[in-house]
């Protein structure tokens, strides 16, 4: 009853629409931020300190807005992006998102980037009740509607991630013993915590579990006390460097286990490469971006557009960094989400908006992944598919996951 | 400090900086909650300068970790919020006293380390302080790398006030005490046996002053008057988390220490102030270079403010307070056009340390 009553009000408001009604709708609402020729978005980034690396992602975000900009804004209107530095220092997010909202009024704060940082200013925006949306961190602790209705993340958790893991290993290997590597910090312990939640009762199944500091030179001494544990199974929970060193140690030391690679390391040119190639082969991972150095999307269209926009915009960018393409397909996101509030620009549209995407084809994503959202999802994109590693690229398989869990 | 002349000024900031924050209802653009939150954490990096100049400026002892005291004044607030529910006035004291401690036991080992060799003693504690707090034995307590999610001070007896211009009082008062208490001591025996040891520690031995019992000492009150800044930051930013006590945090207070005036109490609120405004318009300005002077490459912000560093360095060399006195007296000087007075400015600079 009830449901048929919601489809008879959205048939109806729907028709309304199509038949331009225009009276109607063309009222136009602003909240802070949102006026008839702009709309402001707020965002931070560690341009300096010791995450800088992320500040590409910034770059290129803001190099997106000046092409939509270019190309006569959303619907008339055009994107003032203010971005700062806060270097990845949680207190000096707190300084800069209190500007952005307080003294330049943003209608919303955009890919704000790291977990403790945007932990930091998690309480305050959803006071203050302006929209947080599509933030740059894979924790799981983003897409909480009933408790911060005004945050979205945008990424598959790394928590979900580890779980698949763990049911693939579960299904696929016969009597594992699982070895796990991990990098000792908030990344590290959220895919540990999603691959035991996953293992369920065969968490007794991981017989040797070591960490390392992003500040170490090398893992070689892990990684051979991964190897003496016997282990055949290899879950590996690392960036790029350390992710080549120790499947190439591997190797070097004669082990060779089932390999259970994490996203954060899956890129080709940066780890798949320096590992050797003749040493990953048949090395599992979980994709949810195309990967800009695997060259099976050479002439994929939606890549070869991008690689034109990225010369004209971002040029001599290294077009080998997957952080470009995240942030464009992210941007992309974003603006289909601003154009869907059409001249109701407030902060309860724009988070209905968010909240409201059925299905939608992001550029960037595997093909199949798709982003949905809804007033109790608030997790845009949550499909990852498995790919195995073959010759010298990824080959996908199997179904594409969506993750319950979260 | 001692001229009768100069409280005038004093007097007339604090009145200001009293009744200025009033006025957010009459000009709410101007006095706006955010203007006030800034102000609030440029007063926390004041008080933490100041502390560090009592032990740099007033004692001679350099220091490169005071980020390491700040930290755990900030964490002892933290965890005794969120695990004891102590009201966050409460955890002042307790900062105070755990900070005295560490920094009165890490003193007694750099007893034997002097100038450089303590610098990277301190510098070492600065960078292993946030390690620590992530170490998973004391993650129970610290949160690890998560952190500690706190809440705001709320505004106490029903007062008419905003969260941040309570929030302003309340930091405002506590400066305004320590203040106080700092100007006191370095005026008493005390005081003037720290500067003694800055000056020749022999000869202040040969005095009869206890010189290592001093420069522990100092190095605790120090550090608690870091720690006191970093739980009123705690309280103020409503999070701690090892990522905001990186090493940029120590070189951050030594900037203001130096910009400001070695030791001059004035200097540290002065320099406090300063880190925290040219911080934020570094940024404000490497934007300003690139989209409305249309400047070709991009300039970082940490460039504009190396930049405006060394300007600063070049033009006052005894930093901003220091500067600033020099060119009252040689105002002073050619309206009296003596000579004679430029030579009295001269003199009186050593005594405005």
């Amino acid at each position: 009853m009830k449901t048929n009553r919601r489809t008879f009000v959205g048939g109806l408001s729907a028709a309304a629409v199509l038949s331009g009604s225009r009276s109607a709708f063309a009222q136009k609402k602003y909240s802070d931020g949102a006026t008839d020729k702009e709309i402001k978005i707020g965002h931070t980034n560690p341009y300096s300190g010791p995450a800088s690396s992320y500040g590409v992602i910034g770059k290129c975000i803001e190099a997106y807005w000046k092409s939509v900009n270019d190309r006569g804004g959303i619907n008339g209107r055009r994107i003032n992006f203010i971005t700062l530095d806060d270097g990845y220092n949680p207190s000096k997010t707190v300084e800069c998102v209190r500007q952005l909202v307080e003294q330049d009024k943003v209608l919303c704060t955009f890919n704000t980037l790291g977990t403790p940082t945007n932990t930091a200013i998690h309480k305050y925006m959803n006071q203050k009740k302006v929209p947080m949306l599509f933030v740059a961190t894979g924790a799981s602790k983003w897409g909480k509607p009933k408790e911060f209705p005004w945050t979205m993340g945008y990424q598959p958790d790394y928590h979900t991630e580890a779980v698949i893991f763990a049911k693939h290993i579960l299904a696929n290997v016969k009597d594992p013993k699982i070895a796990v590597l991990m990098q000792n910090d908030d990344y590290g312990k959220d895919y540990w915590e999603g691959f035991r939640e996953g293992l369920g009762k065969e968490a007794g199944r991981v017989v040797k579990h070591v960490t390392y500091e992003v500040t170490d030179p090398t893992v070689d001494s892990q990684t051979i006390q991964l190897k003496d544990s016997g282990a055949n199974v290899f879950f590996n929970i690392s960036i790029p460097k350390f992710a080549a060193q120790s499947m190439r140690k591997a190797a070097d030391i004669g082990w060779k286990p089932a390999i259970y690679l994490n996203n954060v390391a899956a890129q080709v040119t940066t780890t798949m490469k320096p590992a050797g190639f003749e040493n990953v082969q048949g090395v599992i991972t979980a994709a949810w971006l195309k990967d800009p150095t695997d060259h099976q999307w050479d002439n994929d269209e939606e890549m070869k557009a991008w690689r034109d926009w990225m010369a004209k915009y971002m040029p001599g960018a290294n077009l080998g960094d997957v952080n470009f393409n995240y942030a464009c397909s992210v941007s992309c996101l974003m603006e289909q989400t601003l154009k869907k509030c059409g001249d109701e620009l407030t902060h309860e549209n724009l988070m209905k908006q968010a909240a409201n995407h059925q299905k939608l084809r992001v550029p960037g994503l595997l093909p199949g992944i798709t982003v949905s959202t809804s007033p109790t999802d608030f997790y845009p994109v949550q499909a990852v598919q498995l790919q195995r590693f073959k010759g010298e690229s990824w080959e996908l398989f199997g179904e594409i996951m969506h993750a319950e869990s979260s | 400090m001692t001229a009768s002349t100069k409280k005038w000024w004093l007097w007339l900031v604090l009145a200001l900086a009293f009744l200025v924050p009033l006025l957010r209802p009459v000009l709410p653009d101007l006095v706006s909650d955010y203007r006030l939150f800034l102000v609030s954490t440029m007063m926390i990096a004041a008080i933490a300068v100041l502390g560090l100049n009592l032990l740099t400026g007033f004692n001679g002892q350099i220091s490169l970790g005071h980020g390491a005291f700040y930290a755990v004044g900030a964490y002892t607030a933290a965890v005794l919020m969120d695990h004891l529910n102590m009201p966050y006035w409460l955890t002042l004291p307790c900062a105070a006293v755990v900070c005295f401690m560490v920094g009165y036991l890490f003193g007694l080992p750099a007893l034997k380390l002097e100038g450089h060799y303590l610098a990277l003693a301190t510098f070492a504690l600065a960078l292993a302080v946030p390690q620590i707090l992530k170490y998973k034995w004391l993650e129970g307590l610290t949160g690890g790398v998560q952190g500690i999610v706190l809440n705001k001070p709320e505004v106490p007896f029903d007062l008419p006030l905003t969260e941040d211009q309570w929030l302003y009082y309340y930091i405002l008062i506590v400066m305004v005490l320590l203040y106080w208490a700092a100007a006191n001591m370095l005026n008493s025996r005390s005081g003037r046996a720290m500067m003694a040891i800055r000056d020749y520690t022999i000869a202040a031995s040969t005095m009869g002053i206890d010189t290592s019992l001093y420069k522990t000492v100092t190095f605790g009150i120090s550090a608690a008057y870091t720690g006191i800044a970093g739980a009123l930051s705690a309280s103020a930013i409503a999070f701690v988390a090892p990522d905001s006590f990186n090493i940029f945090l120590s070189i951050k207070f030594l900037i203001g220490l130096v910009v400001g005036g070695i030791g001059s109490l004035v200097g540290s609120v002065v320099g406090g102030i300063f880190y925290v405004l040219v911080d934020n318009s570094a940024q404000a300005l490497s934007t300003f270079a690139k989209n409305d002077l249309g400047l070709q490459f991009d300039l970082s912000a940490y460039t504009v403010f190396g930049i405006l560093l060394i300007v600063l360095m070049y033009l006052m060399p005894m930093g901003i307070v220091g500067g600033v006195y020099y060119l009252v007296q040689s105002l002073r000087g050619s309206l009296r056009g003596g000579r004679a007075a430029q030579q009295q400015a001269a003199q009186k600079q050593p005594a405005a340390r």
